[in-house]
């Protein structure tokens, strides 16, 4: 991968994204070793910068970095001295200066981590940036789907609930559409940002050209948006629940969790009107009994544990492309 | 300048070589109790893949084949930076207690083998680890030695030994790569006509083990 930073997946090309999953498998199969530890990244340093609560995506980048033998060192908000009024750019570069080859980034605002990336030598992963991006939760989402149902062309994908404050969700239509699937978004019409299907089809438009992009066939690599949840389960392979972002509902953007819940709920009748053998998904964490039923959460065609899994497969597999992507020659 | 290749071992040289290296493994363990043949990425798999197959003939025991890809232990990865060519490795069953042969195409610096030990010790503590090869062309830089060897072949620093593998190539030989008229040439630069490690990292061409530090 010749890449210094990963901050969305706009920009990576079906074969990019190939790549990083067939980097991925060989990681996911290090990691059913008795020994997960190998030692690719020794030496190397990689600071984890949180500036916003997270478990998993911490835990999983600090579990993939040790794995490959790096040094891992996690920065909070907190305790450090963003308390005492130092600039982001300052700080990280007061990082780089105290060795770090990686940075991984989580930030309430959207754009910090291409802020940083610009100012850094070393490479900047985007863990999250306000409503903006997620990458590497779509690249493990990308990843769980591969695994379970192969190809992705032609794949329906239904991403439901409140697309509006979901950097997962806009990851993830940039990454199943360059895959060649069907992206539907459903929610209610306050959630769901408008013009969304063109602003993507323009988006597409001005990264590849007119043109078939990688084998992908245009009409595939689409995003389509529907009111209606019952309608959009229809024929699907994927369902993927987003969470209600309580903490960002302050707009009443919606009369109340009750009546999203009836409408927008992932209950096991609507899981019934998809595909025999659709996934059902969750970027967590999940508001159970709201946006997902707790027997959907649980049942057989539910992927959220496994998606946990794979987090930290995705996360090994682009740590070790990027170690690899400016300094050394790839050979 | 030309790349110019001497045959150094046609289809039945290689039959015969692997038929040979069966029977050694076999009389060397009394038998094919507790075998467990691990292939390296990638030519070393088909060989390995071959090998079981003899020894199943000759023995009737199914013996298990498992695949490494040890790019991620190699030592020259801070130089070359991380390859974006990573395999899935898959073992067939617990390695611990059982007697792993290492089957690989070409022995050389001994580097490949040497991260492939380490890669093999991340799945259990096998009872002994041997090693079999196609070819040794020498120039050791570590202190490794093959248990089985196809052909011993001395070979000069700037020249290439390519083998070629049916599965992976569409022939089954082994030719020894040098450059006519003979120049300075830096270890790991190619000359026209001589198929380089992006091209059969994608598979379509055969393998050329010249360089130091190649897997």
């Amino acid at each position: 991968m010749r890449r210094k930073d990963v901050l969305d997946l706009d920009d990576f090309s079906a074969e990019e994204l190939h790549e990083v999953m067939e980097t991925a498998e060989a990681m996911r199969e290090v990691l059913s070793r008795p020994i997960k530890r190998v030692p690719p990244l020794r030496g190397k340093t990689i600071v984890n910068c949180f500036y916003e609560a997270s478990t998993r995506t911490r835990v999983s980048f600090e579990l993939a970095g040790k794995n490959l033998s790096a040094d891992v060192v996690n920065v909070g908000a907190s305790g450090s001295s963003v308390e005492k009024g130092e600039s982001l750019v300052d700080t990280t570069r007061t990082l780089q200066a105290l060795g770090a080859d990686m940075v991984v980034m989580r930030h309430p605002h959207a754009g910090a981590p291409y802020l940083v990336a610009r100012e850094l030598s070393a490479a900047v992963i985007n863990a999250g940036d306000g409503w903006h991006a997620h990458p590497t939760q779509a690249l493990l989402d990308l990843f769980t789907v591969r695994d379970r149902l192969g190809s992705l062309e032609g794949r329906k994908v239904v991403i439901i609930g409140d697309v509006l404050h979901s950097r997962v969700a806009r990851s993830n239509i940039w990454a199943f559409t360059t895959m060649g699937a069907q992206v539907v978004l459903c929610g209610p019409p306050t959630l769901i940002p408008a013009g969304i299907e063109t602003a993507v089809a323009e988006g597409r438009r001005r990264r590849w050209g007119d043109g078939i992009q990688s084998g992908v066939q245009k009409e595939h690599a689409a995003v389509k948006v529907q009111y209606d949840l019952d309608k959009a389960c229809q024929d699907a392979d994927v369902l993927m629940a987003l969470r209600i972002q309580k903490e960002r509902q302050a707009g009443a953007l919606f009369p109340s969790l009750r009546e999203y819940s009836r409408l927008y709920g992932l209950t096991q009748e609507r899981v019934a009107r998809a595909k025999f053998g659709a996934l059902v998904m969750h970027p967590g964490p999940m508001n159970e009994g709201i946006e997902i039923m707790p027997e959907v959460a649980y049942g057989a065609q539910s992927v959220i544990e496994e998606q946990v899994t794979n987090g930290v497969a995705v996360r090994m597999a682009l740590l070790y492309l990027l170690a690899g992507g400016h300094g050394g020659r790839a050979v | 300048m030309v790349a110019a290749e001497r045959p150094i071992l046609d289809a039945d040289g290689v039959r015969r070589a692997l038929t040979r290296i069966a029977h050694e493994i076999l009389e060397r363990h009394q038998g094919a109790e507790g075998l467990l043949l691990a292939g390296l990425r990638r030519r070393g798999v088909p060989l390995a893949e071959r090998l079981a197959a003899l020894i199943q003939q000759f023995e009737g025991v199914a013996v298990p084949v498992g695949e490494l890809d040890v790019t991620m232990f190699r030592d020259d990865l801070q130089t070359r930076g991380t390859r974006s060519s990573l395999q899935r490795s898959s073992m067939p069953q617990d390695v611990t207690e059982a007697r792993v042969v290492l089957v690989d195409d070409v022995l050389y610096t001994g580097r490949t083998v040497r991260a492939a030990l380490e890669a093999i010790l991340s799945y259990g503590r096998p009872q002994q680890i041997q090693l079999a090869v196609l070819v040794d062309r020498g120039h050791r830089e570590l202190p490794i030695r093959a248990d089985y060897v196809g052909k011993n072949l001395p070979t000069a620093q700037g020249e290439q030994v390519a083998v070629r593998v049916q599965e992976i190539d569409g022939r089954d030989e082994v030719v020894l790569v040098h450059q006519e008229p003979a120049s300075v040439q830096a270890p790991g630069v190619q000359a026209p006509g001589v198929q380089t490690q992006e091209a059969h990292s994608r598979g379509t061409h055969s393998r050329v083990a010249g360089q130091p530090g190649e897997p």
